[in-house]
Protein backbone atom coordinates (compact mmCIF):
# COMPACT_ATOMS: atom_id res chain seq x y z
CA UNK A 1 0.00 0.00 0.00
CA UNK A 2 1.25 2.97 -1.34
CA UNK A 3 -0.53 6.54 1.15
CA UNK A 4 2.47 9.04 -0.35
CA UNK A 5 -0.15 11.25 -2.22
CA UNK A 6 -1.27 12.04 1.21
CA UNK A 7 1.46 14.13 1.38
CA UNK A 8 1.97 15.81 -1.92
CA UNK A 9 1.41 19.08 -2.35
CA UNK A 10 -0.92 19.33 -5.00
CA UNK A 11 -3.65 17.72 -2.97
CA UNK A 12 -5.16 20.07 -0.51
CA UNK A 13 -6.08 16.87 1.71
CA UNK A 14 -6.65 19.32 4.89
CA UNK A 15 -7.88 21.91 3.00
CA UNK A 16 -10.84 19.25 1.22
CA UNK A 17 -11.66 18.31 4.70
CA UNK A 18 -11.75 21.68 6.13
CA UNK A 19 -14.24 22.56 3.51
CA UNK A 20 -16.24 19.64 4.21
CA UNK A 21 -16.29 20.79 7.94
CA UNK A 22 -17.39 24.20 6.99
CA UNK A 23 -20.18 23.03 4.73
CA UNK A 24 -21.60 20.87 7.91
CA UNK A 25 -21.30 23.27 10.27
CA UNK A 26 -23.30 25.96 8.36
CA UNK A 27 -25.86 23.89 7.21
CA UNK A 28 -25.92 22.51 10.38
CA UNK A 29 -26.88 25.91 11.63
CA UNK A 30 -29.15 26.68 9.03
CA UNK A 31 -31.09 23.45 9.34
CA UNK A 32 -31.38 23.74 12.76
CA UNK A 33 -33.09 27.02 12.61
CA UNK A 34 -35.23 26.12 9.81
CA UNK A 35 -36.02 22.36 11.49
CA UNK A 36 -37.13 24.43 14.41
CA UNK A 37 -39.36 26.56 12.65
CA UNK A 38 -40.98 23.99 10.66
CA UNK A 39 -41.68 22.17 13.84
CA UNK A 40 -43.08 25.01 15.53
CA UNK A 41 -45.71 25.46 12.57
CA UNK A 42 -46.57 21.58 12.43
CA UNK A 43 -47.71 22.08 16.03
CA UNK A 44 -48.87 25.47 15.49
CA UNK A 45 -52.82 26.35 15.83
CA UNK A 46 -53.00 27.70 12.58
CA UNK A 47 -53.85 25.16 10.03
CA UNK A 48 -52.20 27.01 6.89
CA UNK A 49 -48.76 26.60 8.48
CA UNK A 50 -49.62 23.50 9.55
CA UNK A 51 -50.06 22.59 6.03
CA UNK A 52 -47.59 24.23 4.69
CA UNK A 53 -45.35 22.79 6.97
CA UNK A 54 -45.83 19.33 6.80
CA UNK A 55 -46.66 19.58 2.61
CA UNK A 56 -42.78 21.24 2.66
CA UNK A 57 -41.18 18.07 5.13
CA UNK A 58 -43.35 15.46 3.21
CA UNK A 59 -42.23 16.68 -0.49
CA UNK A 60 -38.41 17.82 0.49
CA UNK A 61 -37.28 14.79 2.56
CA UNK A 62 -38.96 12.63 -0.11
CA UNK A 63 -36.27 14.41 -2.79
CA UNK A 64 -32.78 12.59 -3.56
CA UNK A 65 -30.40 15.05 -1.96
CA UNK A 66 -28.31 15.01 -5.12
CA UNK A 67 -31.19 15.93 -7.30
CA UNK A 68 -31.97 18.97 -4.83
CA UNK A 69 -28.09 20.32 -4.91
CA UNK A 70 -28.08 19.87 -8.93
CA UNK A 71 -31.27 21.40 -9.15
CA UNK A 72 -29.99 24.52 -6.86
CA UNK A 73 -27.05 24.81 -9.58
CA UNK A 74 -28.37 24.23 -12.65
CA UNK A 75 -32.61 25.24 -11.95
CA UNK A 76 -32.18 27.91 -9.06
CA UNK A 77 -28.90 29.36 -10.31
CA UNK A 78 -28.52 28.72 -13.99
CA UNK A 79 -31.35 28.90 -15.14
CA UNK A 80 -33.63 31.39 -12.54
CA UNK A 81 -30.73 33.22 -12.28
CA UNK A 82 -30.44 33.58 -8.70
CA UNK A 83 -26.86 35.27 -7.57
CA UNK A 84 -25.36 34.46 -4.00
CA UNK A 85 -22.29 36.52 -4.88
CA UNK A 86 -21.37 38.98 -6.53
CA UNK A 87 -19.37 39.00 -9.84
CA UNK A 88 -16.84 42.26 -9.87
CA UNK A 89 -15.93 42.95 -13.56
CA UNK A 90 -12.29 42.43 -14.36
CA UNK A 91 -11.77 40.08 -11.87
CA UNK A 92 -10.54 36.05 -11.96
CA UNK A 93 -14.24 35.08 -11.22
CA UNK A 94 -12.70 32.13 -9.13
CA UNK A 95 -14.10 33.38 -5.53
CA UNK A 96 -17.16 34.35 -7.11
CA UNK A 97 -17.59 31.15 -8.40
CA UNK A 98 -16.37 29.39 -5.19
CA UNK A 99 -18.75 31.32 -2.75
CA UNK A 100 -22.01 30.87 -5.15
CA UNK A 101 -21.18 27.26 -5.32
CA UNK A 102 -20.47 27.01 -1.29
CA UNK A 103 -23.79 28.51 -0.70
CA UNK A 104 -25.75 27.58 -3.43
CA UNK A 105 -24.80 23.42 -1.37
CA UNK A 106 -25.57 25.05 2.05
CA UNK A 107 -28.83 26.35 0.94
CA UNK A 108 -29.58 23.27 -0.67
CA UNK A 109 -27.98 21.13 2.76
CA UNK A 110 -30.43 23.62 4.46
CA UNK A 111 -33.40 22.96 2.73
CA UNK A 112 -33.28 18.97 2.73
CA UNK A 113 -31.49 18.77 6.76
CA UNK A 114 -34.54 21.19 8.08
CA UNK A 115 -37.22 18.46 7.05
CA UNK A 116 -35.25 15.41 9.21
CA UNK A 117 -34.72 18.33 11.92
CA UNK A 118 -37.88 19.44 12.05
CA UNK A 119 -39.33 15.32 12.47
CA UNK A 120 -36.95 14.55 15.01
CA UNK A 121 -37.53 17.87 17.13
CA UNK A 122 -41.73 16.87 16.37
CA UNK A 123 -41.31 13.15 18.25
CA UNK A 124 -39.12 15.33 20.99
CA UNK A 125 -42.54 17.34 21.21
CA UNK A 126 -44.27 14.79 21.94
CA UNK A 127 -42.13 12.85 25.01
CA UNK A 128 -43.69 16.40 26.67
CA UNK A 129 -46.52 15.28 28.45
CA UNK A 130 -49.51 17.20 27.50
CA UNK A 131 -49.92 18.38 30.69
CA UNK A 132 -47.38 20.46 30.78
CA UNK A 133 -48.62 22.72 27.78
CA UNK A 134 -52.30 22.19 29.03
CA UNK A 135 -50.90 23.82 32.64
CA UNK A 136 -48.86 26.66 30.66
CA UNK A 137 -51.85 27.97 28.84
CA UNK A 138 -54.01 28.02 32.13
CA UNK A 139 -51.62 30.37 33.41
CA UNK A 140 -52.42 32.46 30.40
CA UNK A 141 -49.39 32.00 28.08
CA UNK A 142 -49.18 32.53 24.70
CA UNK A 143 -49.04 29.70 22.10
CA UNK A 144 -45.29 31.25 21.11
CA UNK A 145 -44.56 31.40 24.95
CA UNK A 146 -46.00 27.68 25.70
CA UNK A 147 -43.63 26.07 23.10
CA UNK A 148 -40.55 28.86 23.65
CA UNK A 149 -40.63 28.28 26.87
CA UNK A 150 -42.12 24.91 28.47
CA UNK A 151 -42.30 22.49 25.59
CA UNK A 152 -39.28 23.34 23.13
CA UNK A 153 -37.05 23.23 25.86
CA UNK A 154 -37.74 19.98 27.09
CA UNK A 155 -38.60 18.88 23.33
CA UNK A 156 -34.87 19.26 22.25
CA UNK A 157 -33.10 17.92 25.45
CA UNK A 158 -35.40 14.77 24.47
CA UNK A 159 -33.82 14.35 21.28
CA UNK A 160 -30.01 15.17 21.07
CA UNK A 161 -29.17 11.69 20.25
CA UNK A 162 -31.23 11.79 17.31
CA UNK A 163 -30.29 15.37 15.98
CA UNK A 164 -26.88 13.74 16.05
CA UNK A 165 -27.76 11.13 14.05
CA UNK A 166 -29.07 13.49 11.98
CA UNK A 167 -25.60 15.79 12.54
CA UNK A 168 -23.72 12.75 11.04
CA UNK A 169 -25.83 12.15 7.96
CA UNK A 170 -25.28 15.16 6.92
CA UNK A 171 -21.55 15.33 7.30
CA UNK A 172 -21.41 12.42 4.75
CA UNK A 173 -24.11 14.10 3.18
CA UNK A 174 -21.91 16.92 2.08
CA UNK A 175 -20.39 14.76 -0.75
CA UNK A 176 -23.11 15.38 -3.16
CA UNK A 177 -22.19 19.19 -3.34
CA UNK A 178 -19.13 18.14 -5.23
CA UNK A 179 -21.58 17.47 -8.43
CA UNK A 180 -21.49 21.29 -8.19
CA UNK A 181 -18.02 21.52 -7.83
CA UNK A 182 -17.47 22.55 -4.40
CA UNK A 183 -13.98 21.62 -3.44
CA UNK A 184 -14.57 19.12 -0.49
CA UNK A 185 -13.57 15.43 0.35
CA UNK A 186 -15.37 13.78 -2.35
CA UNK A 187 -14.67 16.04 -5.22
CA UNK A 188 -10.54 15.42 -4.19
CA UNK A 189 -11.64 12.11 -4.06
CA UNK A 190 -12.44 12.18 -7.70
CA UNK A 191 -8.93 13.69 -8.49
CA UNK A 192 -6.98 11.26 -6.65
CA UNK A 193 -9.00 8.49 -8.63
CA UNK A 194 -8.39 10.20 -11.74
CA UNK A 195 -4.71 11.13 -11.01
CA UNK A 196 -3.30 8.07 -9.04
CA UNK A 197 -5.34 5.56 -10.94
CA UNK A 198 -3.25 2.89 -9.39
CA UNK A 199 -4.31 3.16 -6.21
CA UNK A 200 -7.84 3.03 -5.61
CA UNK A 201 -7.87 0.99 -2.74
CA UNK A 202 -5.58 3.51 -1.03
CA UNK A 203 -7.81 6.55 -2.04
CA UNK A 204 -10.71 5.22 -0.20
CA UNK A 205 -9.07 3.97 2.89
CA UNK A 206 -8.14 7.60 2.86
CA UNK A 207 -11.11 9.09 2.62
CA UNK A 208 -13.16 6.54 4.46
CA UNK A 209 -10.62 7.12 7.46
CA UNK A 210 -11.06 11.01 6.97
CA UNK A 211 -14.77 10.73 7.49
CA UNK A 212 -14.77 8.34 10.10
CA UNK A 213 -12.45 10.82 12.10
CA UNK A 214 -14.51 13.75 11.80
CA UNK A 215 -18.26 11.75 12.43
CA UNK A 216 -16.86 9.37 15.08
CA UNK A 217 -16.23 12.13 17.69
CA UNK A 218 -20.05 13.93 16.72
CA UNK A 219 -21.75 11.03 17.52
CA UNK A 220 -19.70 10.23 20.92
CA UNK A 221 -19.91 13.98 22.24
CA UNK A 222 -23.56 14.33 21.06
CA UNK A 223 -24.59 10.52 23.07
CA UNK A 224 -22.57 12.55 25.92
CA UNK A 225 -24.66 15.22 25.74
CA UNK A 226 -27.89 13.47 25.50
CA UNK A 227 -27.10 11.92 28.60
CA UNK A 228 -26.13 15.08 30.64
CA UNK A 229 -29.03 16.59 29.58
CA UNK A 230 -32.34 14.40 29.16
CA UNK A 231 -34.98 15.49 31.01
CA UNK A 232 -35.54 12.69 34.00
CA UNK A 233 -38.93 11.78 34.39
CA UNK B 1 -12.56 -4.08 26.48
CA UNK B 2 -9.96 -2.37 24.77
CA UNK B 3 -9.04 -5.59 22.93
CA UNK B 4 -12.64 -6.12 21.58
CA UNK B 5 -12.67 -2.81 19.97
CA UNK B 6 -9.20 -2.56 18.29
CA UNK B 7 -10.62 -6.26 17.12
CA UNK B 8 -13.51 -5.04 15.61
CA UNK B 9 -11.92 -2.05 14.31
CA UNK B 10 -9.59 -4.89 12.17
CA UNK B 11 -13.05 -6.40 11.39
CA UNK B 12 -14.34 -3.23 10.22
CA UNK B 13 -11.10 -2.78 7.90
CA UNK B 14 -11.55 -6.00 6.30
CA UNK B 15 -14.74 -5.66 5.31
CA UNK B 16 -13.96 -2.04 4.07
CA UNK B 17 -11.68 -3.58 1.92
CA UNK B 18 -13.95 -6.44 1.02
CA UNK B 19 -16.13 -3.95 -0.44
CA UNK B 20 -13.88 -1.75 -1.97
CA UNK B 21 -12.50 -4.54 -4.15
CA UNK B 22 -15.83 -6.40 -4.81
CA UNK B 23 -18.31 -3.84 -5.21
CA UNK B 24 -18.42 -3.13 -8.93
CA UNK B 25 -18.32 -7.07 -10.03
CA UNK B 26 -21.82 -7.34 -11.59
CA UNK B 27 -20.96 -9.96 -15.08
CA UNK B 28 -22.08 -13.19 -13.56
CA UNK B 29 -19.71 -14.61 -15.48
CA UNK B 30 -16.64 -13.76 -13.45
CA UNK B 31 -17.75 -14.05 -10.40
CA UNK B 32 -15.43 -16.79 -9.04
CA UNK B 33 -12.28 -14.48 -10.42
CA UNK B 34 -14.19 -11.32 -8.27
CA UNK B 35 -13.86 -13.52 -5.65
CA UNK B 36 -10.58 -14.78 -5.62
CA UNK B 37 -9.34 -10.93 -6.15
CA UNK B 38 -11.04 -10.48 -3.08
CA UNK B 39 -9.97 -13.06 -0.96
CA UNK B 40 -6.48 -11.97 -2.12
CA UNK B 41 -6.80 -8.48 -1.13
CA UNK B 42 -8.27 -9.78 2.16
CA UNK B 43 -4.84 -11.90 2.34
CA UNK B 44 -3.42 -8.32 1.42
CA UNK B 45 -5.20 -6.23 4.25
CA UNK B 46 -3.91 -8.80 6.90
CA UNK B 47 -0.44 -8.27 5.29
CA UNK B 48 -1.03 -4.67 5.49
CA UNK B 49 -2.28 -4.78 8.95
CA UNK B 50 1.30 -6.78 10.06
CA UNK B 51 3.43 -4.59 8.05
CA UNK B 52 2.01 -1.52 9.26
CA UNK B 53 4.19 -2.01 12.61
CA UNK B 54 7.32 -2.35 10.61
CA UNK B 55 6.43 0.36 8.50
CA UNK B 56 7.05 -1.33 5.19
CA UNK B 57 7.94 -0.22 1.71
CA UNK B 58 4.60 -0.02 0.26
CA UNK B 59 5.83 -0.81 -3.59
CA UNK B 60 7.37 -4.41 -2.03
CA UNK B 61 3.75 -5.17 -0.75
CA UNK B 62 1.60 -3.54 -3.80
CA UNK B 63 3.97 -6.29 -6.01
CA UNK B 64 3.35 -8.80 -3.56
CA UNK B 65 -0.54 -8.78 -3.97
CA UNK B 66 -0.49 -8.70 -7.65
CA UNK B 67 1.62 -11.50 -7.89
CA UNK B 68 -0.62 -13.19 -5.51
CA UNK B 69 -4.33 -11.72 -7.56
CA UNK B 70 -2.05 -13.15 -10.66
CA UNK B 71 -1.72 -16.81 -9.36
CA UNK B 72 -5.00 -17.04 -8.26
CA UNK B 73 -6.52 -15.54 -11.02
CA UNK B 74 -4.75 -17.85 -13.80
CA UNK B 75 -5.73 -20.66 -11.04
CA UNK B 76 -9.08 -19.71 -11.60
CA UNK B 77 -8.82 -19.16 -15.91
CA UNK B 78 -7.08 -23.12 -15.47
CA UNK B 79 -4.96 -24.29 -18.00
CA UNK B 80 -5.55 -22.10 -20.90
CA UNK B 81 -2.91 -19.93 -22.27
CA UNK B 82 -1.38 -16.40 -20.78
CA UNK B 83 -3.58 -14.55 -23.09
CA UNK B 84 -6.87 -13.51 -21.36
CA UNK B 85 -8.14 -11.89 -24.56
CA UNK B 86 -6.99 -14.57 -27.75
CA UNK B 87 -8.51 -17.26 -25.36
CA UNK B 88 -12.07 -15.37 -25.32
CA UNK B 89 -11.33 -14.80 -28.74
CA UNK B 90 -10.79 -18.31 -30.12
CA UNK B 91 -13.76 -19.35 -28.06
CA UNK B 92 -15.41 -16.52 -30.26
CA UNK B 93 -16.78 -14.41 -27.47
CA UNK B 94 -14.91 -11.05 -26.07
CA UNK B 95 -16.28 -8.71 -23.90
CA UNK B 96 -15.25 -4.82 -24.08
CA UNK B 97 -15.61 -2.24 -22.08
CA UNK B 98 -16.85 0.44 -23.47
CA UNK B 99 -18.54 4.15 -22.00
CA UNK B 100 -22.18 4.06 -21.97
CA UNK B 101 -22.93 8.02 -22.14
CA UNK B 102 -20.74 9.62 -24.29
CA UNK B 103 -22.04 10.34 -27.64
CA UNK B 104 -20.12 10.06 -31.07
CA UNK B 105 -17.95 7.62 -29.22
CA UNK B 106 -19.49 5.07 -26.93
CA UNK B 107 -23.31 5.25 -26.28
CA UNK B 108 -26.25 3.03 -25.46
CA UNK B 109 -29.19 3.99 -27.05
CA UNK B 110 -32.53 3.66 -26.17
CA UNK B 111 -33.46 0.57 -28.26
CA UNK B 112 -30.18 -1.37 -26.11
CA UNK B 113 -27.98 -0.79 -29.41
CA UNK B 114 -24.80 0.43 -29.24
CA UNK B 115 -22.83 3.30 -31.41
CA UNK B 116 -20.00 5.64 -31.45
CA UNK B 117 -16.47 5.50 -32.61
CA UNK B 118 -14.91 3.31 -29.72
CA UNK B 119 -17.65 0.54 -30.54
CA UNK B 120 -16.39 0.81 -34.35
CA UNK B 121 -13.62 0.46 -33.07
CA UNK B 122 -13.97 -2.87 -30.65
CA UNK B 123 -16.07 -4.14 -33.56
CA UNK B 124 -13.03 -3.77 -35.68
CA UNK B 125 -10.50 -5.26 -33.53
CA UNK B 126 -12.78 -8.45 -32.12
CA UNK B 127 -13.68 -9.04 -36.34
CA UNK B 128 -9.72 -9.06 -36.62
CA UNK B 129 -9.43 -11.82 -33.42
CA UNK B 130 -12.16 -13.96 -35.30
CA UNK B 131 -15.40 -13.21 -32.96
CA UNK B 132 -18.63 -12.40 -34.53
CA UNK B 133 -20.27 -9.21 -34.08
CA UNK B 134 -22.81 -11.26 -32.08
CA UNK B 135 -20.00 -12.92 -30.37
CA UNK B 136 -19.43 -9.50 -28.32
CA UNK B 137 -20.98 -8.51 -25.26
CA UNK B 138 -20.48 -4.77 -24.36
CA UNK B 139 -20.66 -3.81 -20.43
CA UNK B 140 -20.23 -0.06 -18.95
CA UNK B 141 -16.85 0.87 -17.95
CA UNK B 142 -16.63 4.14 -16.59
CA UNK B 143 -13.49 6.05 -15.82
CA UNK B 144 -13.02 5.44 -12.59
CA UNK B 145 -13.58 1.74 -12.81
CA UNK B 146 -11.88 0.55 -15.93
CA UNK B 147 -8.05 -0.33 -14.27
CA UNK B 148 -10.15 -2.87 -12.00
CA UNK B 149 -12.21 -4.19 -14.30
CA UNK B 150 -9.35 -5.04 -16.90
CA UNK B 151 -7.54 -6.21 -13.61
CA UNK B 152 -10.28 -8.60 -12.48
CA UNK B 153 -10.57 -9.93 -15.86
CA UNK B 154 -13.97 -8.98 -15.93
CA UNK B 155 -13.81 -7.04 -19.41
CA UNK B 156 -11.18 -8.81 -22.48
CA UNK B 157 -10.21 -4.78 -23.48
CA UNK B 158 -11.90 -1.89 -23.17
CA UNK B 159 -11.77 0.92 -25.72
CA UNK B 160 -13.62 3.73 -24.03
CA UNK B 161 -11.66 7.11 -24.30
CA UNK B 162 -8.70 5.55 -22.43
CA UNK B 163 -5.52 7.79 -22.35
CA UNK B 164 -2.63 6.47 -22.42
CA UNK B 165 -0.47 7.12 -19.08
CA UNK B 166 2.18 6.17 -17.27
CA UNK B 167 0.29 5.49 -14.19
CA UNK B 168 -2.20 3.63 -15.94
CA UNK B 169 0.37 1.60 -17.10
CA UNK B 170 1.44 0.34 -14.16
CA UNK B 171 -1.66 -1.25 -13.62
CA UNK B 172 -2.84 -2.26 -17.38
CA UNK B 173 -1.41 -3.09 -20.95
CA UNK B 174 -2.33 -0.91 -23.80
CA UNK B 175 -2.43 -1.42 -27.37
CA UNK B 176 -2.48 1.60 -29.50
CA UNK B 177 -3.06 4.56 -30.02
CA UNK B 178 -5.77 4.21 -31.87
CA UNK B 179 -6.88 7.68 -31.85
CA UNK B 180 -4.81 10.70 -30.68
CA UNK B 181 -7.21 13.38 -29.50
CA UNK B 182 -6.57 17.30 -28.54
CA UNK B 183 -7.65 19.29 -26.00
CA UNK B 184 -10.30 21.70 -27.33
CA UNK B 185 -13.13 24.03 -25.79
CA UNK B 186 -16.42 24.21 -26.75
CA UNK B 187 -18.27 27.73 -26.75
CA UNK B 188 -21.86 29.22 -28.31
CA UNK B 189 -21.73 29.45 -31.57
CA UNK B 190 -21.60 33.60 -31.57
CA UNK B 191 -18.76 33.64 -29.19
CA UNK B 192 -16.29 35.22 -30.89
CA UNK B 193 -13.91 36.52 -28.10
CA UNK B 194 -12.63 33.07 -27.15
CA UNK B 195 -10.02 31.87 -29.76
CA UNK B 196 -7.96 29.56 -27.89
CA UNK B 197 -7.21 28.87 -24.51
CA UNK B 198 -5.31 31.87 -23.77
CA UNK B 199 -8.18 34.19 -23.98
CA UNK B 200 -10.27 32.44 -21.17
CA UNK B 201 -8.62 34.68 -18.50
CA UNK B 202 -11.57 36.21 -16.07
CA UNK B 203 -13.95 33.71 -17.88
CA UNK B 204 -15.25 30.92 -16.21
CA UNK B 205 -14.17 27.23 -17.37
CA UNK B 206 -16.10 24.00 -17.34
CA UNK B 207 -15.16 20.78 -17.04
CA UNK B 208 -16.37 17.51 -14.86
CA UNK B 209 -15.06 17.45 -10.99
CA UNK B 210 -11.33 15.47 -11.05
CA UNK B 211 -10.77 15.82 -14.70
CA UNK B 212 -7.27 17.15 -15.63
CA UNK B 213 -8.41 19.30 -18.35
CA UNK B 214 -9.53 22.33 -16.89
CA UNK B 215 -6.61 22.29 -14.40
CA UNK B 216 -4.05 22.41 -17.42
CA UNK B 217 -5.76 25.30 -19.20
CA UNK B 218 -5.16 27.19 -15.99
CA UNK B 219 -1.79 25.57 -14.92
CA UNK B 220 -0.34 26.57 -18.47
CA UNK B 221 -2.37 29.13 -20.62
CA UNK B 222 -4.73 31.63 -18.18
CA UNK B 223 -3.79 31.93 -14.98
CA UNK B 224 -6.63 33.93 -14.10
CA UNK B 225 -9.70 31.11 -15.52
CA UNK B 226 -12.27 30.07 -13.37
CA UNK B 227 -13.36 26.27 -13.01
CA UNK B 228 -16.84 25.30 -12.71
CA UNK B 229 -16.75 21.45 -12.38
CA UNK B 230 -20.04 19.22 -12.88
CA UNK B 231 -20.64 15.59 -12.32
CA UNK B 232 -21.15 15.10 -16.12
CA UNK B 233 -20.31 16.70 -19.05
CA UNK B 234 -24.06 16.82 -20.27
CA UNK B 235 -24.49 19.53 -17.32
CA UNK B 236 -21.33 21.52 -18.49
CA UNK B 237 -23.07 21.82 -21.46
CA UNK B 238 -26.80 22.83 -20.08
CA UNK B 239 -24.50 25.63 -17.98
CA UNK B 240 -22.88 26.58 -21.00
CA UNK B 241 -25.82 27.01 -22.92
CA UNK B 242 -27.77 29.15 -20.13
CA UNK B 243 -24.89 31.60 -20.14
CA UNK B 244 -23.67 30.43 -16.65
CA UNK B 245 -20.29 29.47 -17.93
CA UNK B 246 -18.23 30.77 -20.92
CA UNK B 247 -16.83 27.34 -21.97
CA UNK B 248 -16.54 23.75 -21.75
CA UNK B 249 -12.71 22.01 -22.05
CA UNK B 250 -12.26 18.13 -22.43
CA UNK B 251 -10.90 16.12 -25.58
CA UNK B 252 -12.27 17.16 -29.10
CA UNK B 253 -13.74 14.27 -30.33
CA UNK B 254 -15.81 14.62 -26.90
CA UNK B 255 -16.96 18.06 -27.81
CA UNK B 256 -17.70 17.32 -31.44
CA UNK B 257 -20.22 14.78 -30.13
CA UNK B 258 -22.21 17.56 -28.09
CA UNK B 259 -21.70 20.34 -31.35
CA UNK B 260 -23.33 17.85 -33.24
CA UNK B 261 -26.35 17.57 -30.81
CA UNK B 262 -27.03 21.52 -30.65
CA UNK B 263 -26.06 22.49 -34.05
CA UNK B 264 -25.98 26.34 -34.81
CA UNK B 265 -25.62 26.79 -30.81
CA UNK B 266 -22.50 25.59 -30.09
CA UNK B 267 -19.03 25.14 -31.47
CA UNK B 268 -15.79 23.75 -30.94
CA UNK B 269 -13.22 26.70 -31.31
CA UNK B 270 -10.93 23.62 -32.69
CA UNK B 271 -7.39 25.09 -31.49
CA UNK B 272 -6.40 21.98 -29.92
CA UNK B 273 -3.71 21.67 -27.49
CA UNK B 274 -2.32 18.70 -25.08
CA UNK B 275 -2.61 15.82 -26.93
CA UNK B 276 -4.05 12.93 -25.13
CA UNK B 277 -3.71 9.51 -26.91
CA UNK B 278 -6.46 6.90 -26.87
CA UNK B 279 -5.14 3.12 -26.77
CA UNK B 280 -7.00 0.08 -25.62
CA UNK B 281 -6.56 -1.27 -22.63
CA UNK B 282 -6.00 -4.53 -21.77
CA UNK B 283 -5.03 -7.04 -19.05
CA UNK B 284 -1.22 -6.51 -17.22
CA UNK B 285 1.62 -8.53 -19.32
CA UNK B 286 -0.35 -9.46 -22.35
CA UNK B 287 1.86 -8.87 -24.71
CA UNK B 288 0.70 -11.46 -27.33
CA UNK B 289 -3.18 -10.05 -27.63
CA UNK B 290 -1.39 -6.32 -27.18
CA UNK B 291 0.37 -7.08 -30.55
CA UNK B 292 -2.73 -8.95 -32.21
CA UNK B 293 -4.57 -5.57 -31.30
CA UNK B 294 -2.05 -3.29 -32.36
CA UNK B 295 -1.97 -5.11 -35.82
CA UNK B 296 -5.90 -4.95 -35.76
CA UNK B 297 -5.65 -1.54 -35.32
CA UNK B 298 -2.66 -1.01 -37.84
CA UNK B 299 -5.18 -2.52 -39.94
CA UNK B 300 -8.10 -0.63 -39.21
CA UNK B 301 -6.35 2.84 -40.13
CA UNK B 302 -4.91 1.48 -42.95
CA UNK B 303 -7.77 0.14 -45.13
CA UNK B 304 -9.69 3.06 -44.43
CA UNK B 305 -12.23 1.78 -41.98
CA UNK B 306 -11.09 4.15 -39.49
CA UNK B 307 -11.63 7.09 -41.02
CA UNK B 308 -15.30 5.95 -42.25
CA UNK B 309 -16.16 5.02 -38.93
CA UNK B 310 -15.05 8.21 -37.68
CA UNK B 311 -17.08 9.92 -40.47
CA UNK B 312 -20.31 7.60 -39.70
CA UNK B 313 -20.38 8.45 -35.85
CA UNK B 314 -18.37 11.96 -34.99
CA UNK B 315 -18.87 13.51 -38.57
CA UNK B 316 -16.92 13.83 -41.84
CA UNK B 317 -16.25 17.34 -40.84
CA UNK B 318 -14.62 16.59 -37.74
CA UNK B 319 -10.55 17.49 -38.70
CA UNK B 320 -7.86 15.03 -38.26
CA UNK B 321 -4.31 16.86 -37.48
CA UNK B 322 -2.78 13.08 -36.44
CA UNK B 323 -3.34 10.15 -37.65
CA UNK B 324 -2.51 7.32 -35.11
CA UNK B 325 0.46 4.82 -35.66
CA UNK B 326 -0.26 1.86 -33.20
CA UNK B 327 3.15 1.52 -31.52
CA UNK B 328 3.06 1.08 -27.47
Amino acid sequence: MDFSFVTDPRYDLLGAFWMTVQLTFWSAIGSFVLGVILAAMRVSPVPLMRSFAGGFVNIIRNIPLTLIIIMMSQVVANQLGLRLAVREAGVNPQAFLNSQNFRLAVLGFIIYTSTFVCEAIRSGINTVPPGQAEAARAIGLRFTQVLGIVVLPQAIRAVIAPLGSVLIALTKNTTVASAIGVAEAAALMVTLQENESDKPTEVFLVVAAGFILLTLPTGLIFGAFAKKYQVKR
Amino acid sequence: MKLRRIGSAVAGAVALALVVTGCSSSTPQTTASSIASAASSVASAGQSVASAAQSAAGSALSSAKSSVAGAVSSAVAGAVADSQVLTHAGDGKVTVGIKFDQPGLGLKNPDGTFSGFDVEVAKYVADQLGVKPDGITFVESKSAEREGLIERGEVDYIVATYSITDARKEKVNFAGPYFIAAQDLLVKSDNTEITGPEAMAGKILCSVTGSTSAQKVKDNYAADVALQEYGTYTECVEALRSGAVDAVTTDNVILAGYAAQYPGELKVVGKGFSVENYGIGLKKGDTAGTAKINAAIASMIASGAWRQALDDTVGSDFNVTVTPTPTS
